[in-house]
Order: C-alpha cells, then sequence, then structure tokens
C-alpha cells in the first residue's frame, strides 16, 4: 500500500492523455497570467476611451475585445485568472497545512483525543458554509484576505478527515511502533514518518480543493461581496458580463469560458491523480 | 437475532395490526432525528451570534458624522451596550417569539419583517427547483442506466459533466441569453404574480447543475444496484422486468440519490442568492446580499439562521426518506 | 417417457474482456419428477449450464444449442426463456441471502409471486405464500412473512429462497448448490426438505454440487462435468459403485471416508483443470490422468452411450465397455 506518489502512480498518470493535456492547458493558463500582461499593451485599469465595448478582433490591439469602460478584456480576464488562482493557492495551502495537521495528530492520537477533534470537525461540516463565509466578510469587511481567511476556515475540514482516515491506517503498521519504542515524540514520528506517506492522498484532495475554493470566490466576487471592483476576479468579471448580455455577450463568454476550463482541468486532474494512486477506486 | 414483532399466526393482509406496528417506529425515529437536530440550530445561532459581535467597531461606525452623544443613544436603544450574554440571551428569547431584532439599515423594518416578505419567493423557488431537479433527475439517470450504453447513456453523461462544471452564476446569464434575448421565449427578468413564465428561467438555471448530478447519480447507482444477485434472482422467479427495476432496484438505488438531497438542498440554498440576485426577485437572498453589502449584522444574521433552518429541515426530511427505503437503518434506529 | 427438459450441444462463451468457452457442447435430458445431479469442480461449468438454460447470463454471455422444455425453445431471440422462468423452472441459488431483496419483506416478495405467476387475487395469494413459508418447515411463518431477509438466520433464508422458488408451482427445480453455503447440521436439513418437495409437487430437479455426499441422497441419477464438458453420466448407485471415466474415479477416491483417514493418505487428483479459454486438443482431463496414452493427447473422446450410461473416455474404467 503506497500512499506516496510512487513510480506506477505517475506512470499510470502519464498514460492518460486527457489528464497529460489539462495539466499542459493548466500550465499554459499560468504562464499567460503571469508572462501575459506585460506582453499585452493594455494595463488593466487603462481606459481605451475610443474603443469602448468593442467585440472581439474589432479594436486594434484588444484581442478580445474591451469591456463598458473601454478596459482590454484579456488583460483584465488574465490578472482576474491571476487572483483568482493566488487566493486559491492559499487557501488552499492554509486548510492543507491545518488539515494535515489536525488530521494527522487525530488519527495518530487514536482514542479520546482522535473522537474530540473528529467531533469539533463534524460540527463545523455541518454549519452552511457559504452563509457564515458571508457573515465572516460582513464582519471582517470584503476584500482578498477577509476571502482567504473565511474560504481557509472551512477547507481543511475534508482533508482533516481524509488525513485522519489514512493517519489511522498509518498508526498500525510496525515501523510506527519501532519508532515510539525508539523514544521519537510525537512531532517527531508525524513529521518523518506519517507526514511523508500522506503525500498522496493529500495532493489528490489539493487539487480537488483548488477548484471548490476558486468557485466559492467567484460566487461570492459575483454577488459583490468577494474581490472588489476596481480589482478584477474572475467572479466579478462575470458579474460585468452578465449586466451586458444583449449588448457585448463577449464580456460574459471570455471571464466564464475561462473560469470554466480552469475549474474543469483541475477536476479532471485531481480525477485522474485519484485514480493513478489506487486503480481499485475505478 | 431479532425477528419482526409477532403480530398474529395469521397475517392479515395488510391488516391495521401491521400498520400500526410499522407507524410507531416511525415516529421514535422522527422525534429522534428532531432532538439531535436542535443542538445544530443552537449552534448556528450562537456562532452566528459571536462573529457578528466580534466586528471591529459596531454597525454605525460607517454613518458619517454621529455625534457621540447621539451615537450612544442609538447602541443602548439597540442594547449593544450590555454585555455580551445578556444581548445573547435576549437574543434568543426573542427568536422564540419569531423576533429576529430590527434591522440596522433599513429603520422602518424588522428583520423578522424582511424575512417574511421574501421567504415565500425563497421557498418557491428552492423547492422548485428541488423538485425539478428530482423529477428530472432521477428519470433520466433511469433512462440512461437501461439503455445500457446506448446513445440515451451517452448523451446523458455528457450532459451531466457539463452541468457540474457550469457554475449557477454562469448558467443563468447562459440560459438568460439563449432562451430570453435569443429566442425570446421567455421574460429577462421579473417577478410579477400573474406571470408564471417569469418562474421558469430562475428555477430553471438553479436546478441544472443539480439535475446533472443526481441523473449521473441515479445512473451509475442503478447500474451497480442491476448487478446484485437478487435482481437475477427476482427475474428468475419470472417477474417482469418493469417489476423488477421498479420493485425491486430502484429503491436500492435511489439510496445515494437521498443520500445525496442534503447536500443538494445546501447547493440550492446558496445558489438561490446568485439566481435572485440576477433574476431580480423579491426573496430574501437579496436582502441577505444587500445586508452583506452594507454591514446590517442583524439582518444578516438572522437570514443565516433561517437558511440553517431550512437546510437542517430538509435534511430531517432526506434522513426519513432513506428510512423508507432503507428497512435496516429503520430497525437500528428504533432499538 | 417424453423428456421435460432437453439439452443439446448447449454451449455458452464469454465475450469479453477474453473470449472464454465455459460450456462446451453439452448434451442432458431430463424426464418428468427425475432427479439429475451434475457434480464438477468449481469452475466446471455447472452453474453457466443452468444460467444459460433460464436466460439468465451475463450481459457477456453467449449461448448457442438447444434447450428444449416442455418442447418450447428456451434459446430463442430475445428473451425466449422469459415464460419458462418461475412458472415452468424454478431456481434455488447458492446464495440465498443474496436471492433475496433486502428491502421488501419476505411475505411481499412471496405475494408478488403468486400474484404475478398464478393470478390470484391479493388475498388468496397471502394465505398461500403463508402455506408455502409452513411447507419449508419454517418454525413460525406468521412472522417470518413480515420479516426482512436480514432478520433471519441463513438456514431461514435458504428456506425462504425456496419457498420463492417453488411459489409459482414450476414443474422443474434448478438447484444451484443449495446447501454449500450452509453449516453442517443444516445442510441434511435442507436435502431433506428438498426431497420432500419435490415429491410431494411432483417436480423434476437439476441439482448442480460438488459435493458427492449430496447427491447420494437426492438424485437417481449423475452426470460429472469436466472443463466444460460431461464426461460421464448415468445411475447414482452404479456409477458411484463402479466409475467408468477416471475423473469420476478420482473423485470418489478423493472423498473423505473414514477408512481412508485411518489409511493415513488423502487421496488427491494431481494437477489442475486447465485454465478458462484455454483450447485444448486432446481429452481434457488427459494431463492428470493415470490411465493416459498417446491416443489421449491427440483426439478428444466422445460421449459413448453404453446400456444406461455414458461416458467420454479411450480407455475406461470398466473392461466391459471399452471399444
Amino acid at each position: 500500500m503506497t500512499l506516496g506518489l510512487g513510480r506506477e502512480a505517475l506512470d499510470a498518470l502519464r498514460r492518460d492523455r486527457t489528464a497529460v493535456v489539462c495539466l499542459v492547458v493548466l500550465g499554459l493558463l499560468v504562464l499567460a497570467t503571469l508572462a501575459g500582461p506585460a506582453l499585452l499593451d493594455y494595463r488593466e485599469d487603462e481606459i481605451d476611451w475610443s474603443h469602448m465595448a468593442a467585440a472581439p478582433f474589432e479594436a486594434p490591439g484588444h484581442w478580445l475585445g474591451t469591456d463598458r469602460l473601454g478596459r482590454d478584456l484579456l488583460v483584465r480576464t488574465l490578472h482576474g485568472l491571476r487572483i483568482s488562482l493566488a487566493i486559491a493557492l492559499a487557501a488552499t495551502l492554509v486548510s492543507l497545512v491545518i488539515g494535515v495537521a489536525w488530521g494527522a495528530l487525530a488519527g495518530f492520537r487514536r482514542g479520546r483525543t482522535d473522537a474530540w477533534m473528529m467531533r469539533f470537525v463534524d460540527v463545523l461540516y455541518s454549519l452552511p458554509q457559504v452563509f457564515f463565509v458571508i457573515i465572516l466578510t460582513v464582519v471582517f469587511g470584503r476584500g482578498s484576505f477577509t476571502i482567504l481567511v473565511a474560504i481557509g476556515a472551512f477547507g481543511w475540514l475534508t482533508m482533516a478527515r481524509i488525513v485522519r482516515g489514512q493517519a489511522l491506517a498509518l498508526r498500525e503498521r510496525e515501523f510506527i511502533d519501532a519508532a515510539i519504542v525508539g523514544g521519537a515524540g510525537t512531532a517527531r514520528i508525524l513529521a518523518r514518518h506519517v507526514v511523508p506517506n500522506l503525500l498522496g492522498p493529500v495532493i489528490v484532495y489539493a487539487t480537488l480543493t483548488l477548484p471548490q475554493v476558486i468557485l466559492v470566490e467567484s460566487f461570492l466576487s459575483f454577488l459583490g461581496i468577494g474581490i472588489q471592483e476596481p480589482l478584477a476576479s474572475l467572479g466579478n468579471l462575470v458579474a460585468d458580463g452578465a449586466a451586458e448580455l444583449e449588448t457585448a455577450p463577449w464580456m460574459l463568454a471570455v471571464p466564464a469560458a475561462c473560469l470554466m476550463l480552469v475549474v474543469f482541468c483541475f477536476n479532471f486532474l485531481g480525477d485522474s491523480l485519484r485514480d493513478a494512486l489506487d486503480p481499485r477506486d475505478r | 437475532m431479532r425477528l419482526a414483532p409477532a403480530a398474529a399466526t395469521v397475517l392479515q393482509p395488510d391488516g391495521a395490526m401491521r400498520y400500526k406496528c410499522r407507524r410507531m417506529t416511525t415516529l421514535a425515529f422522527v422525534l429522534r432525528r428532531l432532538l439531535g437536530a436542535i443542538p445544530t440550530l443552537v449552534l448556528v445561532i450562537a456562532l452566528s451570534f459571536m462573529l457578528t459581535r466580534l466586528a471591529p467597531g459596531g454597525p454605525f461606525d460607517e454613518e458619517q458624522a454621529l455625534p457621540p452623544e447621539i451615537r450612544a443613544n442609538l447602541e443602548a436603544a439597540y442594547g449593544l451596550d450590555e454585555p455580551a450574554v445578556v444581548q445573547f440571551a435576549r437574543y434568543l428569547r426573542g427568536l422564540l417569539h419569531g423576533d429576529f431584532g430590527p434591522s440596522f439599515k433599513f429603520r422602518d423594518f424588522t428583520v423578522g419583517e424582511l424575512i417574511a416578505d421574501g421567504l415565500p419567493v425563497s421557498l418557491g423557488l428552492g423547492a422548485g427547483a428541488m423538485l425539478l431537479a428530482l423529477g428530472f433527475g432521477i428519470p433520466v439517470g433511469v433512462l440512461a442506466a437501461l439503455s445500457r450504453r446506448g446513445l440515451a447513456d451517452r448523451f446523458v453523461m455528457a450532459f451531466a459533466v457539463a452541468g457540474m462544471s457550469i457554475p449557477v452564476f454562469v448558467v443563468a446569464p447562459l440560459l438568460t441569453l439563449v432562451f430570453a434575448l435569443w429566442l425570446r421565449w421567455l421574460p429577462v427578468a421579473g417577478w410579477l404574480p400573474g406571470r408564471p413564465s417569469d418562474t421558469v428561467l430562475p428555477i430553471v438555471a438553479l436546478a441544472l447543475p443539480v439535475i446533472a448530478f443526481v441523473a449521473r447519480l441515479t445512473r451509475g447507482s442503478l447500474l451497480e444496484v442491476l448487478r446484485a444477485p437478487w435482481i437475477r434472482a427476482a427475474r428468475a422467479r419470472g417477474l417482469a422486468e418493469r417489476a423488477v427495476i421498479l420493485r425491486h432496484a430502484l429503491p436500492a438505488a435511489l439510496l445515494p440519490v437521498v443520500s445525496y438531497a442534503g447536500p443538494a438542498a445546501a447547493a440550492v440554498l446558496a445558489g438561490s442568492l446568485v439566481v435572485e440576485t440576477y433574476f431580480g426577485l423579491p426573496g430574501m437572498g437579496r436582502h441577505l446580499v444587500q445586508g452583506a453589502l452594507n454591514r446590517d449584522y442583524t439582518l444578516v444574521m438572522g437570514m443565516v439562521i433561517v437558511y440553517a433552518a431550512l437546510m437542517i429541515a430538509f435534511n430531517l426530511l432526506a434522513d426519513l426518506a432513506y428510512a423508507a427505503l432503507d428497512p435496516r437503518i429503520r430497525r437500528e434506529r428504533a432499538q | 417417457m417424453s423428456a421435460l427438459l432437453e439439452i443439446r450441444a448447449l454451449t455458452v462463451d464469454f465475450l469479453a474482456p477474453r473470449v472464454v468457452r465455459a460450456v462446451d457442447g453439452v448434451d442432458l435430458a431430463l424426464g418428468p419428477r427425475e432427479r439429475l445431479a451434475i457434480v464438477g469442480e468449481s469452475g466446471s461449468g455447472k452453474t453457466q449450464l443452468l444460467l444459460a438454460c433460464t436466460g439468465l447470463l451475463a450481459a457477456n454471455g453467449r449461448a448457442t444449442g438447444s434447450v428444449r422444455f416442455e418442447g418450447r425453445e428456451l434459446l430463442g431471440p430475445g428473451d425466449a426463456a422469459a415464460p419458462a422462468r418461475g412458472r415452468g423452472i424454478g431456481f434455488v441459488f447458492q446464495d440465498a441471502g443474496g436471492s433475496l431483496t433486502p428491502h421488501r419483506r419476505i411475505g411481499d416478495q412471496l405475494i408478488e409471486v403468486a400474484m404475478a405467476a398464478r393470478g390470484m387475487p391479493k388475498r388468496q395469494a397471502c394465505d398461500e405464500s403463508l402455506a408455502m413459508l409452513g411447507r419449508v418447515r419454517l418454525p413460525d411463518p406468521g412472522s417470518t412473512m413480515n420479516a426482512y431477509p436480514h432478520e433471519l438466520s441463513g438456514g431461514m433464508r435458504q428456506r425462504a429462497a425456496i419457498a420463492l422458488a417453488l411459489a409459482a408451482r414450476p414443474r422443474l427445480l434448478f438447484a444451484d448448490e443449495p446447501t454449500s453455503a450452509l453449516d453442517v447440521t443444516v445442510q441434511a436439513e435442507v436435502m431433506a426438505l428438498l426431497d420432500a418437495l419435490c415429491r410431494d409437487f411432483g417436480m423434476a430437479l437439476l441439482l448442480v454440487t460438488h459435493d458427492l455426499g449430496v447427491v447420494a441422497a437426492l438424485a437417481g441419477r449423475i452426470a460429472v462435468m469436466y472443463a466444460g464438458r460431461i464426461v460421464e453420466e448415468g445411475d447414482t448407485d452404479e456409477l458411484l459403485a463402479n466409475p467408468a471415466h477416471p475423473y469420476t474415479a478420482g473423485l470418489l477416491a478423493s472423498v473423505l471416508s473414514l477408512s481412508a483417514l485411518e489409511d493415513g493418505e488423502l487421496a488427491t487428483i494431481p494437477g489442475a483443470p486447465p485454465r478458462a479459454g484455454e483450447t485444448i486438443q486432446g481429452c481434457r482431463f488427459e494431463p492428470r490422468c493415470p490411465r493416459r496414452r498417446e491416443r489421449c493427447r491427440v483426439e478428444g473422446p466422445r460421449l459413448e452411450a453404453g446400456g444406461t450410461s455414458r461416458v467420454a473416455c479411450h480407455y475406461p474404467l470398466d473392461a466391459g465397455r471399452s471399444p
């Protein structure tokens, strides 16, 4: 039972062509968000007075058209993607750290510690996530940081559950007993023996958590409770586009397509990773 | 090994005796689950309360140029100068009377009134979406499973994947574009009481991702159940294929779908915020979003509590449905 | 005596993931009230034989040949076996728990069959079902009617499954290892029950088993299957006393008996059956046969009739039968 990302798993992944395509697409998108705005002619807040609400390929230099205020749509979308990805990565990282620590400790300790820790998780799990995130934005004000904290506050729950399951299984194996008898403390055992063996499932679920976070953040930004103007997020770009549907449908199409592409790729990649790690699950 | 309660040794066909036995265990089960739900609700209320009190500054900070005495008076009037525990107790007592407190931004209305104003619309929307999702998603999934990798199956699976990947806030404008602007079959927005066609787009937009998931889930579940040995045995008894599928396969296949009904309701409630905002529907969601944008604490808190209560109620219903389908759960819980 | 069930050249293939032949050209006949036991080890194809006759093969299975039940062909296009299922041929499966629908009460399942197959009104179906549960010797039929399968013990479940198989009053009963999953003490009871029921309802019985002890008590004739083919068939007492095919002899020898234990050595048949899907030119049993000769490797033996029995062997055991 290899819990890490062994050679076998990587091979299986390489053979799944669609997964490779998704990985490549994601790589290209990330590259685009980092390098794109520098290569393009316009800045994201730059208003082009002579080409407002221009369709794609109509106005020179505006490859995907402009929005109502004459801002280049491609650049804004890339910026939006950058912000969405950044928040998603940060929130996922936070969820990962808390979730892994929590789950590993609970699974390793077993008994009463485990019971109480997981009961806490269950209780938080039963709360309506989106609504509490909204409360948090009311309390702490809108903006990137609040969103990050709010989403991270719920994101670690599933990770904790999964990690705890794996840690429980690992606890039964002899090399852990050997380490304990050898006098190693809990923290050390967790860090050197338990966590490295958990990498596999952790990576899988991190990959699957990212699109969830992107969707929640976009959802909030769409409603106006998330990322604020003039900062662009895929969510509020979609909201702007939705308002101009009749006159400028590309304003919706471009960020929406970008969002769905990213979400789909991450989901597919995560599914393929999961299949690669455990063929029995297929 | 406990046998079924021995009624009489002569079985009365669907007799009163048997019916009564069944009803009693169901009642006990319902009560137990209700009691279990109350702590969750209390927790939600407490948590919401704590969070809103944590906010740096008070609800009146955004008002410009409020002289300090008037602000102090306002705070006293709203009871904000009392210790937190007292405030919480007072809030709880108010809740039991259906009083959610005043809205800080809409000075003329209490939160309760705003909730009552929006609840029917939101409930209608949500219930409509759930009914559509289950009423359409399940048959579609069944048909896909029965067509055994035929055209219907492939089509349904493609639709399911698409539906699940598109978030509600993209579906809503998309549907509007196609059906209201291009085809002009339906109105763009609005919610006139006399115009049922207003309801179509919002309900469909809200239901679409759930339909996709339910169809896929039903299909997979039914395919797996059809492989079970007791299905083959039922056919071996000479039962018609339709009876085998409807009475032997389907109830077992629906179990995972019913389990999903809980999370589905949560998704529908969250999605309703987007749908109500986008289509301009006068429901709770619109008030909630407005309240969030205005930092109207009591309004947000009250709404969240109502939404949470709705979800808990729905989860209870889903649990009951599950027990109805799977007799093993019923017996275990009743004992 | 006209045959109730006539199987001719029945072949069952599975198409995916590879092409595998589970049953290879089987001929069998069964008359009314007759009892035939098919004996063979796991993988010999005996279960697939039963499933093919009743049209219950898995989706990737293909049956060719002819199976006639009361004159009607069951292997036709579409689901030709459907009218015969339940009403003509009852089926008792090996795993009784697996043949009862978990979320429906036993009574409901019985009533359903009675109403569908025998066209009874509900009240009458109720009474009939209750009576049937009594016939299968369940201690408290009323409770069992109300019970769900998971509330019954293994033996009770098997009796309920038998009741379900008989509910439509079939003329022929297929029993696929009906006692293999049961405790030894319960096995004898269930076998006696089957015996009595076949007698009382005037049913023919086609019993599939790997347990020779079960056979002797129940069946008048035995057919021995190996690697998808019938290698010997005959009267039970005759065959058990004087087996003609080396495989049959080997099987009998490997059955534990007190005398065998005393001698100290367990007799086994060395080697293993051919793997599914392997095409073999000569006799399939040849690699493991103590009597094999050159001819056996090259030429596959055919079933030859001799008196009331048949055997497929170039060098059968009874000297009087060799060609």
